[in-house]
């Protein structure tokens, strides 16, 4: 059997990917490609990541048996691999410390990014912070106003945060707003994209980025479950927790691959984000072909989801790619199923989790239930909570 | 002969550059987008560009971007585009009408539906500003098949080798890009501009016009020095944006004249 090696050297995965923008970025991206080409397989590029991955994220990260959560479900034994210990949060992390290694090499002085609930702002900020780069955030003002810590946390380090009125306001317009500031700047800047979309090489770039969390799964799993998973579960807005963790494992065909939208206040209501879920068109936004949440005259529908890290009206191409393909299923989680798993986890195994990490948890559960108890589910804990805890106050009437 | 290429013939022969001014379909009421686009043939536009309003315009700077959203506020998008060109259409068959927008509408009513319709309303030329050659290779021979000329975009980065693959796949003419940045930027160094034109004639006759960072009478002027046709976008839309309804027409065409003028 041919080993899965997608995208082809166009940033096609099948119908999916591409390169979708203005000709004034079509040469940053060729330089891009052609710098990343040189240096993923280049020793000492490697040995650098990995440093600065243990050294500096704490990496490997954990994965840990949530003993009485399986056992308050009754099912399939579930384990958390611990991306929320990560310095900074959650995965988002692995990523920037590659690109900004990257911007680096390419001397570029400065660095660029979009942030949905400033998680990956976060981590930009940290590796710009720590590799002395000038350091600016696009942010949705609807996102600025429910995710303040993590702006302040932006400002700590030294990043400058610009709100993004234009639009609704959120992920998607931070994303156009990061873009234009690329095209503009494109000589002295990199633009570190947070999630698996964005035009080739972004995707398989922040994928190759986050898979170190798939093949430190792939040791670890034997070694604390004896076995490799029977299904992975991760939450998907983008998609780069769950390409990072999905990837080492497409080849293994007796692991279910499974992404858990955000069904926000029910897919049938329309007000949720949930691209593939609610079979959306195929579409080309922010430099890819996708499927996108969209009118019948393409223009790009408002999304919802309680947490803003999903709140994005794609998906990654290679996630479209996968579930064309059939190799991984995708499902949705309400607001208030994932707010139920948040408390539950907060109670039953003292991990607050992320809000987006909330959904994956809330299907593993569902799944859990289902399988017999000798199988073994694995959740991708992206993040931590800490980030949401005004978020959820809110909801519960409580202010802090 | 297509319009576009009659027109920029008829120029050539006059030893007169072209003027082609940028509205969005639907901004500030789809009720004045036909009257308005009468008006810029009468106050001097040689061809026009029409945006196709889209929700997510990365290519735009804010002016443009508020053109789009206005736009969609009065529920215009690419059909009703269409229907305001065939409106235009039935008082004036010789100026050309270009459409530009971004590649995501056009999928969504789909290639073949798109090129028919915009055939038939009267459409004489496409720039779609995300769809690179490389991804447009079934949309622009639709397009060629059809008569309609597919304009692409060149920018400052765009490299020798690249171009002569883009003017390879254009037809009409070719749209140069005159900064790095988004529609109605920071002011463009003339230098460069004059440089960069002048190596893109080196592959290709077609005529070139030049855009993005046109926002005065002067800076038309010397771009008309140096190329075919002289884009002008923001500053318009801006014009729009700021005047009363019942100023309107009078104040377009007014900023059309003294582009005009100072571009004859």
């Amino acid at each position: 059997m041919q080993p899965y090696d997608l995208p082809d050297q166009f940033g096609h995965f099948g119908q999916f990917g591409g390169t979708f923008v203005a000709e004034t970025l079509i040469e940053a991206l060729d330089e891009l490609r052609d710098m990343y080409a040189k240096y993923k397989d280049d020793p000492e590029f490697l040995a650098e990541f990995h440093h600065d991955l243990k050294h500096f994220v704490g990496r490997p990260s954990p994965i840990y048996f949530a003993e009485r959560l399986t056992n308050q479900i009754g099912g399939a034994k579930i384990y958390l691999k611990r991306e929320d210990l990560n310095h900074t949060g959650a995965h988002k992390v692995n990523n920037t410390v590659g690109q900004a290694l990257l911007a680096k090499r390419m001397g570029k002085p400065r660095v660029i990014a979009e942030t949905g609930a400033g998680q990956h702002g976060v981590a930009t900020a940290t590796i710009a912070a720590r590799l002395g780069l000038e350091c600016v955030v696009y942010m949705g003002a609807e996102d600025v106003k429910r995710q303040s810590p993590n702006v302040y946390r932006m400002k700590l380090l030294g990043a400058t945060v610009i709100p993004v009125e234009s639009g609704s306001k959120t992920l998607k317009d931070a994303l156009n707003e990061a873009l234009r500031d690329w095209v503009t700047n494109v000589s002295n800047t990199f633009y570190i994209i947070g999630t698996v979309a964005g035009p080739h090489p972004y995707p398989m770039m922040v994928r190759d980025f986050n898979s170190v969390v798939g093949k430190e799964c792939k040791t670890q799993m034997p070694e604390i479950a004896n076995q490799q998973p029977n299904a992975i579960v991760a939450c998907v807005g983008g998609g780069s927790n769950a390409m990072g963790i999905f990837h080492p494992y497409i080849d293994d065909k007796s692991v279910r691959l499974i992404g858990v939208e955000a069904a926000g206040d029910g897919i049938e209501t329309g007000r949720h984000a949930a691209p593939l879920t609610s079979n959306s068109a195929i579409g080309v936004l922010h430099g890819n072909r996708t499927y996108l949440m969209q009118n019948q005259e393409g223009q790009i529908m408002e999304t919802h989801s309680v947490s803003a890290g999903l709140d994005y009206p794609g998906v990654g191409p290679e996630h479209a790619w996968l579930k064309e393909s059939g190799r991984a299923e995708y499902a949705a989680v309400t607001d208030d199923e994932a707010l139920k798993s948040f408390h539950n986890l907060c109670l039953v195994e003292g991990i607050i989790p992320a809000l987006e990490t909330s959904h994956a948890l809330a299907y593993a559960e569902k799944l859990a239930a289902t399988m017999p108890k000798d199988q073994v589910i694995l959740v991708n804990l992206s993040g931590r909570g800490d980030k949401d805890i005004n978020t959820v106050a809110n909801i519960s009437n409580i202010s802090l | 002969m297509s319009r576009i290429q009659t027109t920029f013939t008829n120029l050539a022969n006059n030893k007169r550059k072209a003027l082609i001014p940028f509205i969005t379909a639907g901004d500030p009421h789809p009720d004045m987008t036909v009257n308005l686009l009468h008006a810029l043939v009468d106050s001097g536009a040689d061809m026009i560009e029409l945006g196709i309003p889209f929700s997510d315009p990365m290519a735009d700077g804010p002016v443009i971007q508020r053109a789009s959203e206005r736009a969609l506020a009065n529920n215009v998008g690419i059909n009703k585009t269409i229907d305001l060109v065939k409106d235009f259409r039935k008082d004036n068959e010789h100026t050309p009408i270009i459409l530009m927008g971004y590649a995501n509408p056009i999928e969504a009513i789909g290639l073949t539906n798109f090129v028919g319709a915009i055939k038939e309303a009267g459409v004489d030329g496409v720039i779609t500003v995300d769809y690179p050659p490389e991804e447009s290779k079934e949309f622009v021979s639709l397009l060629l098949k059809n008569d309609i000329d597919s304009i692409f975009l060149l920018s400052p980065t765009t490299e020798d080798e690249r171009i002569k693959l883009i003017i390879s796949q254009a037809t009409g003419f070719i749209y140069y890009v005159s900064l790095k940045g988004v529609t109605g930027s920071a002011n463009i160094d003339m230098e460069q501009v004059s440089e960069r034109v002048n190596n893109v004639r080196q592959f290709t006759n077609l005529p070139v016009a030049v855009g993005f960072g046109v926002k005065d009478a002067k800076t038309a002027k010397e771009v008309a020095a140096i190329a075919d046709a002289v884009v002008i976008g923001s500053r318009i839309v801006l014009e729009i944006e700021q005047s009363n309804k019942d100023d309107l027409i009078g104040n377009i065409k007014k900023l059309m004249r003294e582009m005009k003028d100072a571009i004859e």
